[in-house]
This record gives structure tokens, C-alpha cells and sequence, in this order.
């Protein structure tokens, strides 16, 4: 390719890229100026930070974790400890560098468990890691001077010891703060896949025992990469704290574990950027959807199970997957059949959001008969006629879906063939 | 103090049965078809809440037969529609695809029986007492529940190793090439095994719903649990799992029963100690973390678990 050619050329797209995110990042308040608009934009910093330090192990690593929110709550719990510490006048630390905290807790726990964990990989290394995240979340209830118990640790981020002036009181001083620490962070880790750590970590995941062939301990390998994604987590528990000003047990466990894990295969594993669409996606989701359904979790749920089964690389494997036919100037031939998808994917879905929107306002409402208001028309959830709709379109959407789906085969098959001829022409 | 041990030495056996009912199903599929079921809570929560269903036409003997063949052919469909297509990008999708499944399965049960306990009850034949010790009662429904436990184990134990189909079934795990060259449906066996392993969790989900209270939490409070007991007794042994259970009800059970600290130990030795330190934390509160050290523990330094014949 022609950007080889030219040695500069690779890392001027890269700051390219960075700057444009910095870029951003400074505008979204001016887009979205709502206060809770700006509140979730800090979220998604807080997640993606969690969620790219997740994918060093999961992505860059091959080790699937389910325990991975220990070094995001640790991380979180003891920043939160240090800012009620400047808060007593105990100690004295500027807010904007207390995710540090949280970093190094997160790296000193990575340390310990990792040593223990890395030893395996695998099935066994997930077990390890479920094993841990299930102890760590059991313990809140003996050490509850740390966790707080039942109510959480709780603190004030305005502790007028800052570097810069300002109080981080307003929640759009503590957005910028987020946004810094999460530019600086995901380039951190950027540039860490691009050191010899990071290609050792990929060949570990690819081919353990031809690592070990040239002369790497796989062991090392996976847990210094360990040790540092719990140093990412622990400054993305930090910067949760910092957000929220409230940490509570849960926050160690499973489920905020399995959270992570859902965002960072949803946006993509083998691309560095997946996390990121992930973290932002599922976020937005979480927030929008808890708003207007009872049953976002079941979409969470079947997202995530039809993407394990139909999309392994994630959103950003998609895309990714189409850059070789954009440029060889092919990407256009899909058009017509993606259109052709959209009209049965949305009849399915329309179908499939009926039938569990009524489900649940027939379990869970209290009066059943009262209509729901959906695609901004009034259902009832108890007439047959709107299952059978909803039964209907649902099928209906599916059985076109499926042959959609074939056409989209076929002209991969082509395009593939098309780009093979180019190649050999060349 | 002998009446609280051999109290005790009693819930700790049943809750252990229990355990084992549940994990046996769990363990019977990782043994043959190296899947880690994430789910198995949520099949056993299933059982539970269909149970309840069934027990409201056909009462409890009704739904005790009915309640897991429909869990079971529910595993068999979700086992022939997706995770045989997921089989192909190996075990870490396999168990991705079965941590999705406990979300969609959870969440469903909520969708059809609502966030509220149901009302699910011991069967009135079997609501006496079947002894009474030191002036407390065991309730016969305990002791149905072990004999079930009991025989269950004995059966699929049989199944395994003296039929021709339990023959046919171990050897698709070890050698599925051969087994399929003679003439046998692999991937049959395969949906049929998860299928029985499901439906055993049906079965236990039947047993304990009405013992303990059937409700959406009830999955997750189970899940991790059984996958301590999987792979304390070494993943795929039956044997295993059943000890394992034991040693994992047994524990737990006296745990909580005890009301005094390290420190409180060693006060009684003459040594005085902070009631500040974690030395002075009471032990009970040991009880729900103990399982998951004991994990963490025989990963580590036996990964094959107490019986296992192999790493995962």
C-alpha cells in the first residue's frame, strides 16, 4: 500500500485521529447542553477508560475475565477514601490527580491477584477471575470500614485542593476532568498495543506455545498486561468516584463485571477503537432505554447473545471489515441490499419490542388493561389482535430477514472475488 | 451445643444435595461437551417458576414430572438454535454465549411472572414432620429432597456407566471422530446431553423453589455457588461434585452458625487481641466468602479440582 511508502504518513493520520477526538470531546457541552446530557457524557468517559482496560485482557490478551470490576471498585473505594482524607484535612492531594489513586490500587490488587490468576489461561483463568470478583464482593460485608456496608462510602469532590482553578463543583468542570483523564488514558493505551508488551500479549493470545517458543514466558506476559489493565480500571473507578461521589459494594461485583464484559464485546474485541463505541453505545442505551422501558436488560441481553452467535467482532469489526472494499472503490455494491435490510430488520423489531413491551406491562402493571403507548400509537397489551400483529410482523420480518441476509452473502461473495481480481491485476 | 452440631451437620447435608442436584446437571455437561453453562441458575430458576405453573393445574406430582422435560426441551432448543452454531469459535464464545443467556433468561421470567415472589408451596402430603430432635422438628419435605438428591445421583451414575447409551455418551466426549464413524449423530448426543443436564436443573429448581422462595433473585443467588461446586470437585466428575456439594453445604451451614470471632479464640487462650482487627470480625461473616477462597484456592494449586481427571 502507498502509506508505507511514506514513514511519517502512519503517524500523522494517528494524531490525526487524536486531535480530532480532543477536538470532540471540548465541543459535545456546546452541543448537548443539558445538565444531564453533560452527566452521561462523563459516564461514557468513566466507561470508556473501564472498557478499553477491560479489552487488554479480553482483546489485546485473550483472557476473558469476569471479575475485572474488583480493580475498577477498589480503585474507586479508595480514591473516594483519599478525598474524604483531603476532606478531614488529613492529607493533602490535588483532585485533578486523585484517579492516580485509584490507578495505583487498582495496579497494586492486579499485582496480587494477577500473580495468582495468570498462572492459567483460558476457562480456568475465567474461573479464577469469577472466583475473585465473588470473594472481593463477599468481603464488603466483613470489611465494612472500607465498604461502608449496606450505604456505600460517600465524600465531596470539592475539596479546594486543586492543581487548576477551579472547584470541580459544577458538573461541567468535573466533565472536563473526565475528559482529560480519558484522552490521556486511551492514548496510554494506545500506545502500550504498540510496545513490545502489547505484540507479546497478542501473540500469547494467538499462539501460546509458539510464544513460548521464541523464548517469552506467557505467564509474565499475561500478567504484566493484568497488572496494568487493573491500573486503567482502578483510574476508571477513580474517576467514577470522583462523578458520582459515592461508591457502594455492588460496584466490586459481578454485575458491574458483567457490564464491561457486555459493552466491550458489543463495541468490538479486535479493534482498539471497539471499546470505545461500546462504552459510548451501551451507555447512552442504558440511560435512554432505563427511561423507557422496564425491560432494558432483556435488550442488553438478546443484543449481546445475537451478537456471540452473528457478529463475534463486535460493531467495530463490522466496520472495520468494510475499509478493504471502500478502497478498492466496491463499498457502493452493498448498498442496495443493506437498504433492503433495513425494512425487515425494523418490521422484526417493531414486532419483537411489542411482544416484550406487553409482556412485561401485563406482569408488571398494575392495572394490565390500561393501554401502553408505543411507536406513538395506544396498544393493549391484553387484546389478542395486538399479539397476533405483533406475532405476525415479527415472523414476517424474520423470514425476509433471512433471505436479505443471503443477498448480502452472495455480494460479499462477489465484491471478495472482485477485490481478488484487482489484486491480481496489480 | 451438640443439638446446634447435629442441626447443623443436617441443613449442611441437605443444603449440600442441594448444591449437588444443581451441579450435577452443570458438571454432566462440561464433562461431555466441555461447555461451561453460565446459565444453569437460570434453568434451575426456570424449573422453579414452570413448577409453580404446573403445580397451580396438576399440583406438585404433576409438575415434579413435567416441570423438567419442559426445561430440558427448552435447553434442547437453545442448545440446537444457538450454542451448536456458536461450537465453532471455541469454549471462550461458547461461555460468552451462556453469560448472555442468564441476562435474557432472568429477565424473561420477570417478563412472564413478574418481579414478586410467587407463591409456590410444599406439596400437602408432604407437609408433616417426619422427626422431631432436642424439641425441633425436620420437616418430611428435607427429607424428600435428600432421598431425591440420594437418588439421582445413583441414577445418573447407572446411566453412565452401565447402559450402552451412557457408553456411547462418554465416548463422544474423548473420541467424537470415531464415535460419529460409527454411525452415531455426535451433535445429536451433544443437544441430547444438554438437554438432560438442563433438565436435571429443572429438577432441582422444582425441589428447592418451594423449600427456599421462587423469585427473580433466586438464579443469581445460585449461580456462582454451583460453579464453586463444579470446580471443587473437578470439572466433569460426578463423584466430585457430590462431595464437593457436601463439603460446600457443610461449611457454609456451620459458618453461619458461629457467633464468635478469632479474637474471641484467642482471648479464651490468654492471648488478647483488638476486637478492631480483622482478627475481630465475626466469623459468620466468613460464611458467604468462604466457597469463593476455596475456589480461588484449588484453582490455583489443583486446577483439576478434588477428582477431576483434567484440566479444563
Amino acid at each position: 500500500m502507498s502509506t508505507s511508502n511514506f514513514p511519517g504518513g502512519a503517524i500523522v493520520r494517528h494524531a490525526a485521529v487524536w486531535i480530532a477526538a480532543i477536538v470532540v470531546i471540548i465541543v459535545m457541552p456546546y452541543v448537548f447542553t443539558s445538565s444531564s446530557s453533560v452527566s452521561m457524557m462523563s459516564q461514557m468517559g468513566v466507561f470508556i477508560v473501564f472498557a478499553l482496560s477491560y479489552n487488554m485482557l479480553l482483546g489485546e490478551a485473550g483472557m476473558l475475565s469476569f471479575g475485572h470490576a474488583v480493580y475498577f471498585g477498589l480503585g474507586g473505594f479508595l480514591t473516594l477514601h483519599a478525598i474524604r482524607a483531603v476532606n478531614d484535612d488529613v492529607w493533602s492531594f490535588p483532585l485533578e490527580l486523585m484517579p492516580l489513586v485509584g490507578g495505583l490500587g487498582g495496579l497494586a490488587f492486579g499485582v496480587i491477584f494477577g500473580s495468582v490468576s495468570t498462572r492459567r489461561a483460558g476457562v480456568t483463568f475465567a474461573m479464577i477471575t469469577l472466583g475473585i470478583g465473588a470473594m472481593v464482593e463477599a468481603s464488603a460485608n466483613m470489611f465494612t470500614n472500607f465498604f461502608g456496608g449496606e450505604s456505600g462510602v460517600s465524600g465531596n469532590r470539592v475539596t479546594e485542593v486543586t492543581l487548576l482553578p477551579f472547584s470541580y463543583g459544577p458538573q461541567i468542570e468535573v466533565y472536563y476532568l473526565i475528559g482529560a483523564w480519558t484522552i490521556v488514558a486511551a492514548l496510554l493505551m494506545f500506545l502500550l498495543t504498540k510496545t513490545p508488551l502489547g505484540r507479546m500479549a497478542n501473540a500469547v493470545r494467538d499462539n501460546p506455545e509458539r510464544a513460548q517458543f521464541v523464548g517469552y514466558s506467557t505467564t509474565i506476559a499475561r500478567f504484566i498486561q493484568f497488572a496494568l489493565s487493573g491500573f486503567f480500571a482502578g483510574i476508571a473507578g477513580g474517576l467514577f468516584a470522583i462523578l458520582f461521589e459515592i461508591m457502594t459494594a455492588p460496584n466490586v461485583g459481578l454485575i458491574q463485571s458483567g457490564a464491561v464484559l457486555l459493552m466491550t464485546f458489543i463495541g468490538g474485541l479486535g479493534v482498539f477503537f471497539g471499546p470505545i463505541i461500546g462504552a459510548v453505545l451501551v451507555t447512552y442505551m442504558q440511560i435512554a432505554l432505563s427511561g423507557f422501558s422496564e425491560g432494558w436488560i432483556l435488550y442488553f441481553g438478546l443484543l449481546f447473545v445475537l451478537m456471540v452467535m452473528y457478529v463475534p467482532n463486535g460493531i467495530a469489526g463490522v466496520i472495520v471489515s468494510h475499509f478493504a472494499p471502500w478502497q478498492a472503490g466496491l463499498a457502493h455494491r452493498f448498498a442496495v441490499p443493506y437498504l433492503l435490510a433495513i425494512v425487515p430488520a425494523l418490521l422484526a423489531l417493531a414486532g419483537l419490542v411489542t411482544m416484550i413491551e406487553m409482556g412485561y406491562h401485563l406482569s408488571l402493571a398494575y392495572d394490565p388493561s390500561r393501554p401502553i403507548e408505543l411507536f406513538g400509537m395506544e396498544i393493549t397489551a391484553t387484546s389478542v389482535a395486538a399479539w397476533v400483529v405483533a406475532v405476525a410482523l415479527f415472523a414476517a420480518g424474520l423470514v425476509a430477514l433471512r433471505w436479505v441476509a443471503g443477498r448480502i452473502r452472495q455480494r460479499w461473495g462477489e465484491v471478495n472475488q472482485a477485490m481478488d481480481a484487482q489484486r491480481a491485476k496489480q | 451445643m451438640i443439638e446446634s452440631v447435629v442441626f447443623s451437620l443436617l441443613n449442611g447435608v441437605l443444603y449440600g444435595m442441594l448444591l449437588f442436584m444443581l451441579a450435577s446437571g452443570l458438571t454432566l455437561i462440561f464433562g461431555m461437551m466441555g461447555v461451561l453453562n453460565f446459565a444453569h441458575a437460570s434453568f434451575y430458576m426456570l424449573g422453579a417458576y414452570c413448577a409453580y405453573s404446573i403445580s397451580q393445574v396438576l399440583g406438585f406430582w404433576g409438575a415434579l414430572v413435567i416441570a423438567p422435560i419442559i426445561v430440558g426441551l427448552l435447553g434442547a432448543l437453545i442448545e440446537r438454535v444457538g450454542l451448536r452454531n456458536v461450537h465453532k469459535h471455541g469454549h471462550v464464545a461458547e461461555l460468552l454465549f451462556t453469560f448472555g443467556l442468564v441476562y435474557v433468561i432472568d429477565e424473561l421470567v420477570i417478563l412472564v411472572w413478574g418481579q414478586l415472589p410467587v407463591d409456590y408451596r410444599i406439596p400437602e402430603a408432604l407437609d408433616f414432620t417426619l422427626f422431631s430432635l432436642y424439641g425441633s422438628d425436620f420437616p418430611a419435605y428435607r427429607g424428600f429432597i435428600l432421598f431425591m438428591a440420594v437418588a439421582m445421583f445413583v441414577a445418573i451414575y447407572l446411566l453412565l456407566v452401565r447402559t450402552r447409551v451412557g457408553m456411547i455418551i462418554r465416548a463422544s466426549l474423548s473420541h467424537p471422530d470415531m464415535v460419529g464413524a460409527l454411525g452415531h449423530n455426535v451433535p445429536r448426543i451433544f443437544t441430547f446431553v444438554f438437554a438432560f443436564g438442563t433438565g436435571l436443573a429443572g429438577l432441582a429448581g422444582v425441589m428447592a423453589g418451594n423449600y427456599f422462595i421462587t423469585e427473580p433473585g433466586m438464579a443469581f443467588a445460585m449461580g456462582p455457588i454451583v460453579f464453586v461446586v463444579v470446580v471443587l470437585g473437578g470439572l466433569g466428575s460426578l463423584g466430585g461434585a457430590l462431595v464437593a456439594s457436601l463439603i460446600i453445604g457443610l461449611v457454609t451451614t456451620f459458618a453461619v452458625g458461629m457467633n464468635y470471632s478469632i479474637a474471641d479464640m484467642l482471648a479464651s487462650a490468654g492471648i488478647a487481641f483488638g476486637q478492631d482487627s480483622v482478627l475481630g470480625i465475626n466469623l459468620s461473616r466468613f460464611g458467604p466468602m468462604l466457597p469463593y477462597l476455596l475456589m480461588v484456592l484449588i484453582l490455583i494449586f489443583r486446577p483439576r479440582g478434588l477428582m477431576g481427571s483434567r484440566e479444563s
